[in-house]
């Protein structure tokens, strides 16, 4: 294998430098309007013009050389080829910001003095039209030294003249500025001089424009306005959650009662026929339903991001969060894991303290994640009644809202705790560019859609079928005598019974110490379980959501549902979330703390939560 | 009208354009330090305050250049301007 030519995509947060990668190499990384959306190396192929093929790498966005957390260390080590095994980059495409050339420039000019070949990807030259900038590639090439190629990532243009240029970088006929180790050390307030100077000689002329985006702060940062814009977006996310999505799971649940009818149809009574039924669909099936809910809430989720939101509800959330120890800037990694706790946890990155890194993490898996939405929507379904408390309010989607503040004021409560005692030190501040809004690319969605649909499918097609189906033999066999119950006669039945002894003071019962072990692989597998479970013990019924929740009701009792409901918010993370703990921290020590802490809280906040709602004669 | 007096950034009113006159930078954590310069924020460059999060004194939000970034008041507090 032939070595390729390497090329690192570098430049300041948020300059565009994930977009032009997908553009350049047809990938789908991850974009979003907030800095520190990347935050690890990526790599891809891109076709140079003679078609020469070439390694292109996206990096995390920095603002200098002197890393100031664990993202931004790793593009230091790709650029000075520290990271193992790796080699220093050949070329470097210098994403700066067009409609920000003032900061962005000053790190050209640190990266220039690497003495590395540079292209520069002049970017977002459309949102410097918008705010009235008239800039001249030209003039700034002249400067420089180097080719200046205007481009707009996300419109894929100007991609051809850059990909030009690079085809020079690499082959060194290009110009390459001389090393100049002295740029790298100057005082950074005399390359910012420079890079104001320059600014100004490419700008050729600056009309003044509607500041819409100030329009929009006024509103979203507003003292009072912009709190109450902040609740409100979560509460619609939560209702919409539950409204929008009753049609589809409807014909979802159609497709899987059809196929059960077909299986049952063509195949004898058997134990494949079983395995088939009451083993894949009624637990694959249980879970699959809720994938019109998992994308509604990734919806809102990818909007945020895209729109630039994010950074303005950290802003409104940085007060609270100082108050038990952290900073606004933690907000957006706890954001993110409401969609999954593993990238939550890697975009911890970009927190310069370690402590208050470690907090975000440790606190990350009560940020409620979207595989307990199925744990949670099927035990708020089966015992929840379905009215409005208000026009458009549903008291479903207002439990939901409950269960999801549950989490995030336990996760308050713990950071205040841990960083009183095992977390113990200086808060790393709050200090953040606020990128400008943006709207949404449709397509962007549609992408990040895509993708969440496929994982979520594939887990449901690898980790979820094969638990389901591991459960449904443990169930199966032994097979009972006449007359007893074939779950509790079971190994499953069995192990479930001891497990029972340790969670009957909490209100748990059979069914639930059956979900517990498996929901560890991940947690919709409690309901496929919960699917399983009764699939095989209520042979009346064909499986499905229907019969889960008819089963739900007549076997479970209120406190008993809400303790498991509760359970939920604290405890089990999934094997991923352990094991990304484990890589990030490097070490067994916190991944070890974090299940403890977290398992003793859910036992403890289930219990009281049973012991209230019986008392309360529920 | 009364002469330009040198406030704290903290306490400038909002949409009042200003020259940064000095930066206590002995009063800012290293890293935070660190930061704020590589934003730019250095001695006759000029700011401007957009938004306060005025609840319990949360965050402002400060223009420099072209950009908008968010501070803390302790940090607002280490930096006197000069209204222009
Ligand atoms: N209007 C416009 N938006 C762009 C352009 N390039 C990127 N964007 C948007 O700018 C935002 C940031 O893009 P990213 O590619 O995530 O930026 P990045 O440099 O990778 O950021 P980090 O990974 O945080 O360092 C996204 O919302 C993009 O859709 C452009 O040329 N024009
Ligand atoms: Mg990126």
């Amino acid at each position: 294998m032939s070595i390729l030519p390497l090329v690192a995509l570098v430049g300041n947060p948020n300059a565009g430098k994930s977009a032009l990668f997908n553009a350049l190499t047809g990938a789908r990384q991850k974009v979003g309007n907030y800095p520190g959306v990347t935050v690890e190396r990526h790599s891809g192929r891109l076709a140079l013009d003679d078609g020469r093929p070439i390694e292109l790498v996206d990096l995390p966005g920095t603002y200098s050389l002197d890393p100031s957390s664990p993202d931004e260390q790793v593009t230091r080590d790709v650029l000075f080829g520290k990271q193992a095994g790796e080699r220093r980059p050949d070329a470097l495409i210098v994403v700066v910001d067009a409609a920000n050339l003032d900061l962005h420039l000053r790190f050209a000019l640190q990266l220039i003095a690497l003495g590395l070949p540079v292209v520069i990807a002049l970017n977002m030259v459309d949102l410097a039209e918008r705010d009235g900038l008239t800039l001249s590639p030209e003039a700034l090439s002249r400067e420089l030294g180097v080719p200046v190629i205007p481009t707009v990532a996300v419109r894929k243009r100007g991609l051809d003249v850059l990909r030009a240029a690079l085809t020079a970088a690499v082959e060194g006929s290009a110009t390459r500025a001389p090393r100049d180790p002295s740029a790298a050390d100057q005082p950074i307030a005399a390359l910012q001089r420079r890079a104001r100077e320059l600014s100004k000689a490419a700008t050729l002329s600056e009309t003044p424009t509607r500041r819409w985006n100030h329009a929009l702060d006024t509103v979203a940062l507003h003292p009072v306005a912009g709190p109450i814009l902040l609740v409100a977006l979560m509460f619609v996310m939560f209702q919409a959650v539950f409204s929008w999505s009753e049609a589809p799971i409807g014909w979802i649940e159609g497709g899987f009662a059809a196929l059960d009818e077909a299986i049952r149809g063509a195949l004898p009574d058997n134990l494949l026929r079983s395995m088939l039924t009451d083993g894949l669909i009624a637990g694959v099936g249980a879970v699959v339903v809720f994938l019109p809910q998992i994308l509604i809430l990734f919806t809102f989720i990818l909007v945020l991001e895209a729109s630039g939101y994010m950074v303005r509800a950290a802003f409104l959330m940085d007060r609270m969060m100082a108050g038990v120890g952290l900073s606004g800037r933690a907000f957006i990694p706890l954001l993110s894991s409401f969609a999954c706790a593993v990238p939550g946890i890697m975009a911890t990155r970009t927190i310069s303290d370690e402590k208050d890194r470690l907090t975000t993490i440790l606190i990350a898996p009560l940020m409620t994640c979207s595989a307990r939405l199925p744990v949670y929507t099927i035990i708020i379904g089966a015992f929840i009644p379905n009215t409005a408390v208000a026009p458009g309010v549903g008291l479903q989607g207002l439990v939901l809202l409950g269960l999801y503040i549950a989490g995030i004021l336990g996760a308050f409560v713990a950071a205040l705790v841990l960083r009183r005692t095992v977390t113990k030190g200086d808060s790393s501040g709050f200090m953040m560019e606020m990128p400008k809004y943006q709207m949404p690319r449709l397509s962007d969605i549609a992408i990040g859609l895509w993708s969440r649909a496929l994982i979520f499918l594939k887990r449901a097609g690898t980790i979820i079928a094969a638990t389901t189906v591991v459960l449904w033999l443990l169930l199966s066999f032994p097979q009972a005598p006449e007359g007893e119950s074939q779950v509790n006669y079971s190994v499953a039945g069995r192990i479930a019974s001891g497990i029972e002894v340790v969670v009957a003071p909490i209100g748990f019962n059979r069914d639930i110490s059956l979900a517990l072990i498996p929901a560890m692989a991940a947690r919709e597998v409690a309901v496929a379980a919960i699917g399983t479970v009764y699939a095989i013990d209520d042979v009346e019924n064909a499986a499905g959501e229907k019969s889960i929740i008819d089963n739900l009701q007549h076997r479970w009792s209120l406190p008993t549902a809400l303790a498991f409901l509760m359970w939920f918010v604290f405890a089990p993370q999934c094997i991923s979330t352990i094991a990304i703990t484990r890589r990030e921290t490097n070490g067994w020590k916190w991944p070890l703390f974090m299940v403890g802490y977290l398992f003793a809280a859910a036992y403890i906040m289930a219990g009281i939560t049973y012991w209230l709602a019986v008392a309360a004669g529920l | 009208m009364l002469a330009p007096a040198s406030l704290p950034l903290e306490s400038l009113p909002v949409r009042r354009p200003a020259t940064i006159t000095t930066i206590a930078w002995d009063r800012l954590a290293a890293p935070e330090a660190r930061r704020l310069r590589e934003f730019g924020f250095e001695v006759g460059v000029h700011v401007e305050i957009l938004h306060r999060a005025a609840l319990f004194r949360g965050p402002v939000a400060c223009r420099i250049g072209r950009m908008t970034v968010a501070l803390r008041r302790n940090v607002a507090a280490a930096i006197t301007v000069m209204a222009d």
